[in-house]
């Protein structure tokens, strides 16, 4: 594990490097990052939420001292292989759609015994305090690596989440007029430097959803889907969206679907 | 029917009065965006300087969201545009041009109204997320155009700078449902910023127009 830490240490140098490289013109600029990018995928730290989330997972827990080895992620009870490749989906014991996210929730609040309000309680770390969240999705997406996409739609409150999750991501407001649409509706279009995937068509979509979560290395953190939405809404200037609420279900719905098809590949590592 | 052509005939449904609401799949498209408007103001909490009101939109919000980021019906495009115009708080004392070398920082600065920024400032307008700007600066995005040379090409002209101060301040006064955000309208910039940028836009001596 040590070895791979240098290795991603000896990315992030390039990343300072980046500099001096677009001193020499923005075609080898881009170069670098390919190169700081490839040097990244050497060794993923994700490997550490994987393994932190896959013992808790196991770990007897909550007020009921219960573990998670029996939650219903979809696929049956103690089924997390290949699960996170159908979510979100439909569940009847709860009736309504749930996210990956939403889900453990759910697991915690019936098997553990945890209150919904403390299940949903820190579900972002940071460097002084580490979210169970994010470990059980690194460890339950890991589960899902190299898995097809296959979300479903055949109730028809999937359908209806996917309709939301549309119309969520075309509007627009806050202070300046932003929607999701602003930046990942149209191809080959870059923030700065950064592309910025197209969400609505299939390949943009794959590309994006398929590698989250993903380890940061700026933030030195695994971040979650749900992290994703929320820090995607900071930036357009809206309020803060409220973790596992009905709305980050229904974008999470519309984005995990346009990317049916697709080899899941996650938790990834990125800048 | 092509998915286009759908698209189009619910949202030209739903532009018209009440009245025209009576066809088979329009009610159902506008239920939707009811509901997709109402879940997101309750799956949202307030943070910092954002507040909740952040979530209603106003006429152009809601318009160019119904038309789900493609070019909206002519007569609404100008009615937008027209609606948006008429509200350009022109600068009093009739000059529209400040100081380039203020409004290349207001060019880079990206930070402003984000609910993790300090609601004391700085706000600027990040135009290099989006725009190519001066030459020297590579980390430049194109979701906007190109305004490298913006001055140089289209002459020093009143009628530019007018226009240049005009479209900062609000350029859905000037194209209706565009990506740009609206610095002026939406008391992002101060009259001063946004003169600055124009500078940056429009002086000779600016690094853009070099």
């Amino acid at each position: 594990m040590r070895a791979k830490y240098r290795r991603v240490a000896a990315g992030a140098a390039c990343l300072f490097t980046l500099g001096a490289a677009t001193a020499l013109g923005q075609g080898s600029a881009v170069e670098e990052i390919a190169k700081y990018r490839a040097a990244l995928q050497d060794g993923n730290p994700a490997e550490l939420w994987e393994a932190r989330g896959e013992d808790l997972w196991k770990q007897k827990r909550g007020p009921k001292n219960a573990s998670l080895e029996s939650c219903d992620l979809g696929l049956g009870p103690g089924v997390v292989k290949g699960a996170y490749a159908r979510l979100p989906k439909y569940f009847a014991d709860a009736d309504r759609v749930m996210d990956l996210e939403t889900r453990i929730v759910w697991c915690m609040v019936t098997l553990q015994g945890y209150t919904d309000a403390d299940a949903r309680k820190g579900p972002f770390g940071s460097p002084d305090r580490k979210a169970d969240m994010e470990a059980y999705a690194a460890y339950v997406t890991s589960q899902s690596r190299g898995i097809t996409m296959a979300v479903a739609s055949n109730h028809p409150k999937e359908q209806e989440a996917y309709r939301l999750g549309e119309k969520m991501f075309y509007f627009r407001g806050g202070t300046h007029d932003f929607a999701c649409a602003t930046c990942h509706a149209e191809d080959a279009k870059r923030i700065r430097l950064q592309d910025l995937p197209n969400l609505t068509k299939t390949e943009g979509a794959q590309k994006a959803y398929t590698t989250w979560p993903a380890y940061r290395v700026s933030q030195g953190e695994l971040r979650s889907f749900q992290w994703r939405l929320n820090d995607c809404f900071r930036q357009q200037r809206f309020p803060e969206l409220v973790f596992a609420s009905d709305a980050s279900i229904a974008l999470t719905m519309f984005l995990a679907r346009n990317a049916n098809g697709a080899a899941f590949d996650a938790p990834a590592i990125k800048r | 029917m092509p998915r286009r052509h759908l698209t189009r005939a619910l949202a030209a449904a739903l532009a018209v009065p009440a009245i025209l609401i009576g066809c088979v799949t329009a009610p159902d498209d506008a239920e939707v965006s009811a509901k997709a408007t109402s879940m997101l103001k309750a799956s949202f909490k307030e943070q910092g300087q954002a507040k909740l009101d952040r979530l209603d939109q106003d006429d152009m919000q809601k318009m160019c969201s119904v038309y789900a980021g493609k070019a909206p019906p002519k007569e609404v495009a100008e009615r937008i545009e027209k609606a948006n115009l008429a509200s350009v708080k022109w600068p009093a004392d009739g000059r529209f041009v400040g100081d380039w070398k203020n409004g290349e920082k207001i060019a880079q600065e990206g930070r402003g109204m984000q609910y993790s920024d300090d609601p004391k400032g700085p706000v600027g307008a990040n135009c290099y997320a989006c725009h190519q700007l001066a030459p020297q600066e590579l980390s430049y995005g194109t979701i906007g155009p190109s305004l490298y040379r913006f001055g140089r090409l289209r002459g020093y002209t009143d009628e530019m700078r007018k226009y240049a101060y005009g479209k900062v301040y609000n350029a859905d006064a000037y194209s209706a449902c565009t990506n740009m955000p609206r610095f002026g309208h939406k008391g992002i910039l101060t009259e001063a910023q946004i003169k600055d940028v124009v500078a940056l836009l429009m002086d000779p001596d600016s690094p853009v127009n070099k």
